[in-house]
């Protein structure tokens, strides 16, 4: 009703401010003026700083070049060739391996119990689910220097819970065997919220008398839950995948206050190796080929996923 | 699934395993947060012996020192205008592109549109180092519009989508009347179309708010001059002068990410929808 009326009031507005209107040419003129302004901001922004960028990333890419003046000293594919032989390529690139493979073994299972606890209506379940999902809008800036509290050998919170016990304590983000490990649980303290969200979403558009009916054919809770939700979220779980994927791909800022992707390159990711290799370096060349070596994977799987995972939607 | 029923019994094993479960997950959560809040109000001493538990006694001087010092105040003002120029823009641009995706047909707008939804497929950090080129030689390098510009550009294959998937929901018989009328198509998106669609502006426009504002990455490469830049780069670099002073740093990410908590809880319905928005398909 309230719309209706909206609806009403601003047509009133709208007509009166167009006196004359009705003299206008075809209907044609006023669609072609607004294809005219209306399209050309966002499809020049949109060119100029994405679409043009991952091109020139391509041309930098076949050059030797410090950034300054022209790319003159044309190298073919030598850069390609040079990030491969990185050691820390292949590190950076398992590390991405390794956070996908814990948001799929650990953060999703997590999120979708949280969520199939959190969907029902209890007292506290809303301010529960604000809590989980609290980290997720915090920066990854932030959150980074957090745990890099958390983690500190001489005041953090690991290090007070070892001394307890009278242990030594460790300096987990300094030392190549646990850096990846403090890292990747920083990853699931931030991000698992944000899929649990997800499936409350999910779980609150159900069709409740798919539920009911179940339960009225004699399932019991757990059959229920195995057979009829679970299944029901599949398009969801995969959307789900989708995210955690896509988001490893481009983690950065997470991994900078907390190790740089040190020591020894043991924990960095593809963007943060892109970012100490390419970018702080201004090897323009060699950076760019990080680059588009990550642009094909990303675009390669988007377009593999979609294909198999997500056909029906 | 009802809890109701459960709850009700005298004693129930799942009913407690659940509740465990759950504070369990509450406590992961909310002890590196609690620490962080407290540690600010400790001194140095007493956060190497006392990091968990609340301050002996309370250092209110550590969160007064950064709030009355002028360099808090600038990287909050920096990150505001930044922030702000990529909402204000990303909500002209993408409104006025969804609004000719959704009401008018023309030749290619299916093409074009999966164009522009190109922009989801990969991260900003594949091209940056073309980017910071293009930026500087647009002469935007160390400025506020040479961060803001790109992050629009960037949040704009989610927005328009998002936009337009709403703008269609607008009857067309209303558009073909107002048309009738003599209303222009300009005059029926100034005046009902944007109207009309103030959740879903609060919506993207929120988003872009909460990304701009944590961003590291794209100030990072294109700003220099400490006085332009935003919080995250700023708390960064205050990390590095006060490198194992906690106290003084754990009060600075305090106050610092006081605002995203405080927007967080005003906007929160809009912030949920619009970040899991993805989630639901148009």
């Amino acid at each position: 009703m309230a719309r209706r009326i909206a609806f009403a009031s601003a047509m009133d507005v709208a007509a009166e401010r167009a006196p004359q209107a009705a003299v206008r040419g075809p209907r044609w003129d006023g669609r072609f003026t607004v294809l005219i302004l209306f399209l050309p901001p966002a499809l020049l922004l949109f060119t100029l700083f994405v679409v043009l960028p991952i091109g020139e990333a391509a041309w930098y890419s076949a050059f030797n070049w410090n950034g300054f003046g022209r790319p003159t000293n044309w190298i073919g594919f030598d850069n390609y060739r040079f990030v491969l032989e990185t050691r820390a390529f292949w590190l950076a690139l398992r590390n991405n391996g390794l956070i996908i493979a814990v948001s799929l073994a650990i953060q999703l299972p997590l999120a979708l119990t949280l969520a199939l606890m959190l969907a029902e209506r209890f007292r506290g379940a809303v301010a529960l689910r604000m809590l989980f999902f609290m980290p997720y809008i915090l920066a990854e800036i932030a959150t980074g220097l957090i745990f890099s509290f958390v983690y500190d050998g001489d005041y953090g919170l690991v290090a007070s819970i070892w001394r307890t016990f009278g242990a030594e304590p460790p300096h987990l983000l300094a030392s190549t065997d646990t850096a990846m490990l403090a890292v990747l649980i920083v990853i699931v303290w931030k991000y698992f919220g944000f899929h649990m969200m997800l499936f409350i979403a999910a779980l609150q558009g159900l069709d409740k008398s798919l539920i009911e009916a179940a339960r009225i054919d004699g399932a019991t809770r757990t059959q229920t839950l195995r057979h009829v939700v679970v299944p029901l979220l599949y398009p969801t779980i995969r959307l789900s995948v989708f995210f955690a994927i896509i988001g490893s791909l481009q983690l950065f800022d997470l991994v900078m206050p907390l190790t740089r992707g040190g020591p020894a390159d043991s924990s960095n990711t593809m963007v943060s190796f892109l970012y100490n290799n390419g970018i702080s370096r201004m090897r323009v060349g060699y950076g760019s080929a990080i680059g588009v070596i990550l642009f094909v994977i990303c675009v390669t799987f988007a377009f593999t996923y979609k294909r198999w995972f997500m056909r029906d939607e | 699934m009802s809890s109701t029923q459960t709850s009700r019994a005298p004693f129930d094993p799942a009913g407690l395993f659940k509740a465990l479960f759950l504070a369990a997950i509450a406590i992961f959560v909310l002890v590196p947060l609690l620490a962080t809040v407290l540690g600010g109000f400790k001194s140095l001493g007493e956060l190497r012996v006392n990091p968990f538990g609340l301050p002996q006694h309370w250092e209110w001087q550590n969160y007064a020192d950064i709030l009355f010092s002028a360099r808090y105040w600038q990287l909050l003002r920096n990150s505001l205008i930044i922030s702000s120029l990529a909402v204000t823009l990303t909500l002209i641009v993408a409104s006025m592109a969804a609004f000719a995706f959704a009401h008018v047909r023309f030749y290619g707008s299916s093409m074009l549109l999966s164009y522009l939804t190109l922009g989801l497929l990969f991260p900003a950090a594949t091209a940056v180092l073309p980017l910071f080129i293009k930026v500087r030689d647009l002469g935007l390098l160390d400025t506020y519009f040479g961060v803001a510009l790109p992050q629009v550009a960037f949040s704009l294959a989610m927005s328009v989508l998002l936009l337009r998937r709403f703008f269609k929901d607008i009857p067309y018989e209303l558009l073909e009347a107002a048309l009738v009328d003599g209303c222009s198509y300009i005059k029926f998106f100034r005046y009902v179309t944007l109207p009309l669609s103030r959740p879903i502006l609060a919506t993207v426009g929120t988003i872009t708010f909460v990304n701009s504002w944590n961003a590291y990455l794209l100030p990072l490469v294109m700003l220099n001059t400490d006085a332009l830049y935003p919080w995250p780069l700023g708390i960064m670099v205050y990390q590095g002068e006060y490198s194992s002073e906690w106290h003084l740093i754990l009060a600075f990410i305090t106050l610092t990410i006081l605002p995203t908590v405080v927007l967080f809880l005003l906007a929160q319905k809009h912030i949920v929808a619009g970040l899991t928005a993805g989630a639901v398909k148009g």
